[in-house]
């Protein structure tokens, strides 16, 4: 049974008669002069009195629907069109009926975004409430997770990984578990998502407004200047590895709809998240200047000598590293390529006092190692 | 309904870089001033690209937390936001006194409000002093000391060294420190020279930098010989040349940063007057005579 409250009844009634009638989610009101009408789940009353309105709206079957009303219309409002449509999305409000939802809402119901679980239920006299939990906390008992309220704390939480690692991007799936935002109102809700994956919402609602406003590679590689002028001579073909390497859902959880340019796609996998990727991001243009950079060399002749399973070791190596795998390898499990001891045991056989591979120069005409370019 | 939005540099590397933003947000958010306080960063998220997009207010205003006018305020900063229509020359400067504009974000439609940086802003002058007071624990620091401003210099921009010379110039004309001298990292006067150019006993040393980084943590304190290596960090004041150096760190972590962000903000319209009176009291860290 839901509970109405009188100041929800006289907000509707207050509605009705300034602002004309009500048609929402299944409920109907209107004022006419002096007789009221309302209507919900197959229940009309009509010319009825204030008196009888606000009795009407207290049965068993139209209560659900006054509330209802009063948190959208009251309580959400449409000031935050973003905020408002993601809060109708955690509780499927355009596929059930008010009852349906009230039904689900009390065993809570779940929306995934990102790395996100976001939990809907319902509160007193209609309010909904809203959980927040790491994915790979789902099942975890509340009392096991660290407790957050503040949405703003959602900052600390996502700036460092669980190495202590910095991450400069907010949607990489490395997201520390651990916490829950157990009881959050919807603007407290949105911020918190907004916090831990900025801007998701918006864009996400833009795209399914169909508004939502794609700027491909070329188009953002032309906007840039100073340093980052440079990424405007980054060959297509190397885009495409730029965007394997960078965009794919092992590195970042939006899903990458910006192509090539508007008539050529990239092949890369633009991944399965919940929330778009609407252009290249400064990282991935700050990374393609150092690689157009990188790509402005010729590519030279080396010869190294090699067995065949210290080449496979050199491709182990850049898998691990590439799939940051190296924390999983075990300290004495020389039979993977990448273990610690293996790599230097190939070290000290094949690098020179200079660090050559092979005791090969980079430079034919140089000898010494080349390390670091410009930041 | 009316927003501020702080924009920023931000950094891939250096989490510290937006410090200073989130927190001169926070404090301003706690006053109630606007009905929403964002922040958006060239290099991080929200993107200045984004950001007004998480804004749900129709008016905003946008303070850059930049030192000086150049690159970023003038070019960087309003292409990436889609101001429609914005030409420089609407701020109408001579490199100090950029201080609003009023344009349409081409992608939300909002009224955008676009505000010269808080490191030109005469307010600043103050946070370069209350940092001497933090750093100090004085409230009435000034007697027997010297006050060095330090600036990048002109080798990237030449606004930068402008700003330095500016707050340098108030806050001799406040006579309140025995000396007060601009400092450059990359030209003269040069800053590994402090105690040539004080002969105070004690000088503070303020940076008009944003935010502590590479600059302000580990450049800065080795030219003035604070510390032979930076990672062991120094000692406030660390004594060099028989002189007591207070090395305050980059002045836009002081607190008091948020009201010259607000006071840009009032400038362009904003009514928060409540608001910046608040902010100038309680982010005094040190106590005032009388209290």
């Amino acid at each position: 049974m839901t509970d109405v409250r009188d100041e929800q009844v006289t907000a509707l009634l207050d509605r009705i008669v300034s602002g004309g009638p009500v048609e929402f989610d299944g409920l109907r009101a209107s004022a006419g002069d002096d007789t009221y009408a309302i209507e919900a789940a197959e229940t009309t009353h009509e010319g009825v009195s204030e008196a009888e309105f606000r009795e009407a709206a207290r049965t068993d079957h139209i209560a659900p629907y006054v509330t209802n009303w009063y948190y959208w219309a009251e309580v959400v409002g449409r000031r935050g069109r973003h905020r408002r449509a993601f809060l109708r999305h955690a509780e499927a409000a355009t596929d059930h009926t008010v009852p349906e939802r009230y039904d689900a809402l009390d065993g809570g119901m779940k929306t995934e975004w990102g790395d996100l679980v976001v939990t809907a239920t319902l509160g007193e006299a209609g309010h909904r409430r809203y959980e927040i939990r790491h994915v790979d906390d789902a099942g975890a008992d509340p009392a096991d997770l660290d407790p957050y309220h503040d949405p703003l704390a959602a900052r600390e939480l996502s700036t460092y990984d669980d190495q202590g690692r910095y991450r400069p991007l907010r949607t990489a799936p490395s997201l520390v578990s651990g916490w829950v935002f157990a009881d959050l109102d919807g603007r407290d809700a949105v911020e918190t998502l907004d916090t831990l994956y900025p801007a998701s919402v918006a864009n996400w609602n833009l795209e399914r407004e169909g508004e939502l406003d794609v700027t491909h590679w070329r188009e953002t590689a032309d906007r840039q200047t100073g340093i980052y002028g440079v990424v405007e001579e980054l060959p297509a073909e190397a885009v495409e590895w730029v965007a394997e390497s960078c965009c794919v859902d092992s590195e970042c959880l939006k899903r990458r709809e910006w192509e090539y340019d508007s008539d050529h796609e990239l092949e890369a996998d633009g991944g399965t998240g919940a929330f778009p990727c609407r252009e290249p991001c400064s990282l991935v243009v700050a990374a393609a200047r150092r690689w157009t950079k990188l790509e402005e060399e010729e590519s030279r002749t080396y010869e190294f000598e090699l067995t065949p399973s210290e080449k496979e070791q050199i491709e182990a190596i850049i898998d691990a590293v590439a799939d940051g795998r190296i924390d999983e390898i075990r300290e004495a499990d020389v039979y993977e390529g990448a273990n610690r001891y293996r790599t230097r045991f190939l070290r000290a056989k094949q690098f020179d006092d200079e660090g050559n591979l092979a005791g090969v120069p980079t430079d034919p005409h140089e000898h010494g190692h080349h390390g670091h370019g410009d930041h | 309904m009316q927003a501020l939005v702080i924009v920023a540099h931000g950094s891939h590397l250096n989490p510290d870089s937006s410090t200073p933003t989130h927190q001169h947000a926070d404090t301003i958010r706690a006053t109630g001033a606007f009905d929403e306080v964002k922040t958006g960063f060239w290099k991080e998220e929200p993107s200045l690209r984004e950001v007004l997009r998480t804004v749900e207010s129709e008016e905003v205003y946008v303070v850059p937390l930049f030192i000086s006018e150049g690159y970023f305020t003038e070019q960087v900063i309003p292409r990436e936001l889609r101001l429609s229509g914005w030409d420089v020359s609407e701020w109408a400067s001579d490199g100090l006194s950029a201080d609003t504009a009023t344009l349409t974000a081409g992608d939300t439609g909002q009224t955008v409000h676009y505000c010269g940086p808080v490191g030109t802003h005469e307010a600043m002058t103050d946070v370069l002093v209350r940092r001497a007071e933090t750093v100090t624990g004085d409230p009435d620091v000034g007697d027997g000391f010297g006050f060095a401003v330090v600036g990048h210099g002109t080798e990237r921009n030449e606004n930068s060294a402008k700003a330095i010379e500016y707050h340098a110039d108030r806050v001799r004309e406040m006579d309140r420190f025995d000396e007060v001298q601009a400092l450059y990292m990359d030209e003269e006067p040069e800053v590994d020279d402090v105690t040539d150019y004080f002969e105070s006993e004690d000088v503070v040393v303020v940076p008009l930098f944003v935010a502590d980084g590479f600059h302000t943590q580990e450049d800065i304190p080795e030219d003035m010989g604070l510390t032979d290596d930076y990672r062991t960090g120094y000692d406030v004041p660390a004594t060099v040349d028989d002189r007591r150096i207070w090395y305050a760190g980059a002045v836009g972590t002081e607190g008091l940063t948020a009201d010259v962000v607000l006071e840009r903000a009032s400038e362009a319209g904003a009514s928060i007057d409540a608001a910046i009176a608040t902010i100038r009291e309680e982010t005094r860290e040190t106590e005032v005579a009388g209290d």
